[in-house]
């Protein structure tokens, strides 16, 4: 029998601290929809994504209604549509964007990811048509999201990709400067891009991955924050436990979603992606989990610590509460879309380099940065090569979200809206990098044992 | 298959009656009900086995949410599965 004081804990972090499932993502293979004639290509793409991820959103509001937990997202991720460019890539290749926007419009869903390429090693045919119509696709379209993988583990960084999304950031900012630079905010640039991630903007459906499949998105900095402040004078090991039992229920919820929803759109489950990602909302920050472990404000000395403990302790949670476990998995730091971060970055105490350090011990990057409008290219592609080459030879998954703010300095502020929220200008460090990125080539892959 | 009904707000005659009524009329057979009175603030936990209920799931979920914003009380309306597997291993 069910006790009433579970019963009341779960309405608790559901009413008053933001528990709630980020996001349903189908994954839709667009492999058979390759065409050297591309608007062929594009109506097979649009009937296909019609056709599977028809249910998707009344299947979602079903659930939400019948368990009493909100379902925040319901997104798509597609193959990327380099490799279905591949065959056409002399036409527009902007026309793939407007027919997943198209097909977003049609089901709903607010975003649609996979507008992207793989080229840690080299550009294949497609790749490089894609990557230069990114600016473009991003400005005429409002759900599609953009990504391109330039480095791994494996396969080391490829530089000239590196100067080339540099070049691609600034100038998807310059074509979306009317509307805060928005265009920037769906772009990321990844090193060891996983591939079934159901967060955007950095969702695809990898190559590897089923004709269809479901992953779910959970999130809950909320919970985790509230939870920890019943314990204001624990030890560390005893906070690591407490975040540990707190991120299992909450990973318990997704895993309950992840396989009513697979259950009910005949759609096989791919992956639970144990997060905890952050919204601008008071009370949804992982900013403020930090802080409430005893950091002044997040950024100062001991948040690196600090987040790398969150960081284990939900992955070593969450990780029982789920049959499958990917995508990104572990706390999200995207500056504009959490509270506390916005904060934080306002004061000052947050810096880039700050956030550089942080990347190493958490699971995605430099997310959701605001940058100065003025900053060049070349400092785009640096800090793109730093982040890549943490990720590189951490094994981990590392991105960069970047928006440079079209005509702002540090210290004024954009302002998106929604979950992206907002956050003001922040300061990049001096110096020039164009002389390194512009050598291009490859950066090796590196050596994986005598790890020191 | 059960669901859980929470019901919290100011006590007033007649809340139990009101919630008990709604699930009669949809076939929602009550199988458990705890209740507490804090000074004036009324907590109530109802178990109901809603298998054979006469209504899609959802509809009853409408209904009960309809009844809490007509009295002035919170009522949550959620299938047992979501506490079960929380709590559970």
């Amino acid at each position: 029998m069910i006790n009433s004081h579970d019963i009341l804990e779960t309405i608790n972090m559901i009413d008053n601290e933001n528990l709630d499932v980020r996001t349903i993502t189908m994954g839709i293979s667009l492999l058979d929809c390759i065409d050297e004639n591309i608007d062929k290509a594009c109506n097979k793409i649009y009937d296909k994504i019609c056709r599977y991820a028809r249910d998707l959103v009344p299947t979602g509001e079903a659930i939400s209604k019948e368990y009493g937990i909100s379902i925040i997202n319901k997104r798509i991720s597609v193959t990327p549509i380099a490799m279905i460019a591949a065959a056409c890539q002399t036409q527009k290749i902007v026309k793939f964007a407007l027919a997943l926007d198209k097909a977003a419009n049609e089901l709903g869903v607010n975003f649609i990811g996979g507008y992207s390429a793989l080229v840690q090693k080299g550009f294949s045919a497609g790749d490089y048509a894609l990557i230069e119509s990114i600016p473009e696709a991003l400005s005429i379209t409002d759900h599609v999201c953009s990504s391109v993988n330039i480095g791994s583990t494996k396969a080391g960084i490829n530089m000239d990709a590196v100067a080339m999304m540099g070049k691609i950031i600034k100038k998807t900012a310059e074509l979306t400067s009317d509307r805060d630079c928005i265009g920037a905010a769906k772009l990321v640039v990844f090193c060891n891009a996983p591939e079934d991630n159901p967060f955007m903007a950095g969702a695809f459906h990898g190559t590897g991955e089923g004709d269809c499949v479901i992953n779910v998105g959970v999130s809950g900095p909320g919970v985790v924050r509230s939870t920890l402040t019943k314990y204001p004078n624990s030890d560390i090991s005893e906070i690591a436990e407490i975040i540990k039992k707190t991120a299992f229920k909450i990973t318990r919820t997704g895993q309950l979603v992840a396989q009513e929803a697979s259950r009910r759109l005949g759609v096989p489950f791919g992956i639970v992606d144990l997060s905890l990602a952050p919204t601008p909302a008071v009370g949804d920050s992982v900013a403020h989990i930090l802080e409430e472990m005893g950091l002044e404000t997040c950024g100062c000395h001991g948040t690196t610590a600090a987040l790398a403990l969150l960081n284990d302790a939900v992955k070593k949670g969450g990780t029982m509460a789920s049959s499958h476990v990917g995508g990104l998995s572990g706390a999200f730091i995207p500056v504009t879309e959490d509270a506390g971060m916005i904060d934080a970055a306002r004061s000052g105490v947050l810096t880039l380099t700050k956030l550089e350090a942080m990347t190493a011990v958490c699971s995605v990057g430099l997310d959701m940065i605001v940058i100065p409008g003025d900053v060049s290219e070349a400092v785009i592609s640096g800090i793109i090569a730093d982040e890549a080459a943490i990720g590189m030879i951490n094994t981990k998954t590392t991105a960069v979200r970047l928006i440079p703010a079209i005509g702002k300095k540090a210290g004024e502020e954009l302002n998106f809206g929604g979950l992206l929220g907002g956050g003001p200008v922040m300061a990049v460090t001096k110096g020039d990098p164009s002389k390194f990125i512009s050598r291009g080539g490859r950066l090796p892959a590196p050596i994986q044992s005598l790890k020191n | 298959m059960r669901a859980v009904i929470t019901v919290i707000g100011k006590d007033t005659v007649g809340i139990l009656a009101n919630v008990a009524g709604v699930c009669a009329e949809n076939g929602a057979n009550v199988v458990e009900v705890t209740q507490s009175i804090l000074q004036d603030l009324f907590a109530m936990i109802m178990i109901v086995e809603i298998t054979n209920i006469t209504v899609p799931f959802t509809d009853l979920v409408d209904k009960l949410t309809c009844l809490g914003e007509s009295q002035n009380l919170k009522i949550h309306v959620m299938h047992e599965d979501i506490f079960n597997s929380m709590h559970r291993i």
